[in-house]
């Protein structure tokens, strides 16, 4: 029964996934559709013959009708096909591999800083709403959500990196290559990021348990004469776990995002120093294949976060 | 909304924050006047200058005064950040009205389509938009409104699904109201609140689009002074002259910070349920 349960779920989670899924490669092939003019020449850039024009029309397929274009290039990228730059002829796949695991390291690193640092504060400020404290955290969220993620950076790299030398100021290393100079490198970039992540995370979890602490039921275990601190750590904790588990969806989607201007700060060759070339330099199969992996990312990373909702609250599964 | 205004101006914060932009955009439209030098004059006897008396903060890598480029900025950075979130309006408002108000399978698939932008990552979508259209600023805010146009468009549709169902707008109907005025006389004005509160928190983040995307070179090409583009000259001179990132970061920062206080403000003045909370 257990089985049929989770698969009935899972189905229905893909159901409604679905359409997002395709529609999302749609947006990523009709991008090209915005570039004014003959899409042919554009694609063959500045200096260019009639010869690579006509190349380019054929190799692309842009002579035939739009669906059918799409339909030819989703079902190559579905097999891993997708395309070459039109820049360096190198597989596009090819560079997102290589390229991927460091911003990996880098999100990955920031999204667990602000869980770490975020959940704490926002519990801290939870604790008595409107002491001090909480002014503090409150203070610190407003502050973070609007701080430039990459200036934020650029200060980071001139004090910790220039100033005092204790992290590299720029690069990466992979981490099955050596993992602390994987991580030592990742920091400060991570940091960056996660100051944004921070704030989110601790307002967040500061109004969850505010609510949750408030609530009817929460006042009838009081009323029972449940100690406060086990209300608080027990009955609080529990009850906001699904919250974070909304914030730590939205912070992937962001984070990956940032991540392409904090990545330019620290040089760091990864998703984001692909696509901005890529952008800059008109290579629209680059762009459309890092675009296409980061919401990949995102879609599949919410697929999961749903149905890990319906294990921590099975009232979820009732909808 | 009168007493909203005054319950605005009660909250320091918010009434700080509006005293700020307003103070910018005064600095903005007298920006010629204001800035001691024009924005892309050049002294080569005093580059990358430290903050001195005929240069107020200094001057950057090619000679010019940063503080002129700073409040020539001013007016770039807000006019792109308005531009940004006007296209959003454009776009959101209409199809979330549409969809709040038609239904069916109509709201259904604008619905997914919402869904399926709101997945790309911000930067993410306006960056490959903007490679399409062509860089430039203009082009990349369009790209950023389009971007944000799903967060309004979510908004407004939401607002008209429960405007829809009130019994008011039953009974207008019943009287023989057509839909256009219906969405006029009583959908829109119920939806404008909430979506002010939007606009507000949409022009930090159109702030902040901006600044990265013409830190990255995608925005304000040279010799345009936006505060973004300022930071990514700042960057190529920070060995020499880190002093440079300082003015143009917090610029950013107070502005972003500014409209963000103001929203949440607005959001609490405006909702009589959240008052007193």
């Amino acid at each position: 029964m257990q089985g049929s349960r989770w698969s009935r779920l899972l189905g229905r989670r893909l159901v409604q996934v679905g359409p997002v899924a395709i529609l999302a490669t749609f947006v990523v092939f009709a991008l090209v559709q915005l570039i004014p003019g003959d899409l042919a020449i554009a694609l063959a850039g500045e200096h260019t013959t009639e010869e690579r024009i006509a190349e380019i029309r054929r190799i692309h397929g842009l002579d035939r009708p739009f669906l059918v274009q799409y339909g030819t290039w989703l079902w190559d990228a579905v097999r891993g096909d997708l395309s070459v730059s039109l820049l360096t002829g190198e597989s596009v796949l090819t560079s997102i591999a290589q390229r991927l695991p460091n911003t990996l390291v880098v999100v990955g690193s920031a999204l667990v800083i602000s869980m770490l640092v975020g959940i704490p504060l926002g519990i801290a400020a939870s604790i008595r709403p409107g002491s001090r404290l909480d002014g503090f955290v409150t203070v610190i969220a407003s502050l973070g959500i609007a701080l430039p993620g990459f200036w934020l950076a650029m200060i980071l790299v001139a004090t910790f990196a220039m100033t005092f030398q204790w992290f590299p100021a720029s690069g990466s290393v992979a981490l099955t290559e050596d993992w602390r100079a994987s991580l030592r490198h990742a920091a400060l970039p991570a940091m960056a990021l996660a100051a944004s992540g921070i704030a989110e995370v601790a307002r967040q979890t500061r109004s969850a348990l505010l609510e949750v602490l408030s609530s009817q039921y929460v006042r009838t275990l009081y009323a029972k004469g449940l100690p406060q601190r086990l209300v608080f750590w027990k009955h609080g904790l529990k009850n906001i776990s699904v919250t974070l588990l909304t914030v730590f969806g939205l912070l992937v989607n962001r984070m990956l995002g940032a991540t392409v201007v904090v990545e330019a700060v620290f040089a760091i060759p990864g998703m984001g120093s692909l696509i901005v070339n890529a952008a800059t330099g008109k290579d629209f199969p680059v762009v459309q294949g890092v675009m296409l992996t980061m919401v990949a990312i995102v879609i599949v990373l919410n697929l999961l976060i749903d149905i890990l909702y319906t294990a921590l609250d099975p009232r979820v599964d009732r909808r | 909304m009168s007493a909203a205004i005054r319950a605005l101006l009660r909250n320091p914060t918010a009434a700080l924050s509006l005293a700020y932009l307003l103070l910018l955009l005064v600095m903005s439209v007298a920006a010629p006047w204001i800035a001691p030098h024009p924005p892309t004059m050049q002294n080569a006897g005093a580059v990358l200058a430290p903050p001195n008396s005929q240069y107020l903060l200094g001057t950057d890598d090619l000679g010019r005064d940063v503080f002129s480029r700073l409040v020539h900025g001013a007016p770039l950075t807000l006019s792109a950040s308005f531009l940004a979130v006007t296209v959003a309006c454009l776009i959101g408002l209409p199809l979330g009205l549409i969809a709040g108000f038609v239904g069916g399978w109509l709201d259904e698939a604008l619905s997914r389509i919402i869904d399926t932008l709101l997945s790309f990552p911000a930067i993410v979508l306006a960056i490959g938009v903007t490679g399409a259209l062509g860089i430039g600023l203009t082009n990349s805010m369009i790209a950023v409104g389009l971007v944000f146009s799903p967060t309004i468009a979510r908004l407004v549709r939401g607002q008209t699904l429960i405007v829809r169902s009130e019994l008011y707008v039953d009974a207008a109907r019943s009287f023989g109201a057509s839909d256009a005025r219906l969405i006029l006389r009583h959908v829109l004005p119920n939806a404008v609140q909430p979506v002010i509160v939007q606009v507000t928190l949409l022009l930090a983040a159109a702030l902040l689009a901006e600044a990265s995307l013409s830190f990255l070179g995608l925005g304000v090409q040279p010799p345009q002074p936006s505060w973004g583009a300022m930071l990514a000259r700042a960057y190529h001179y920070m060995e020499i002259a880190p002093e440079q990132m300082y003015a143009p970061g917090i610029a950013i920062l107070l502005t972003a910070l500014a409209f963000n206080t103001l929203g949440e403000a607005l959001r609490v003045a405006l909702d009589p349920t959240l008052k007193h909370g």
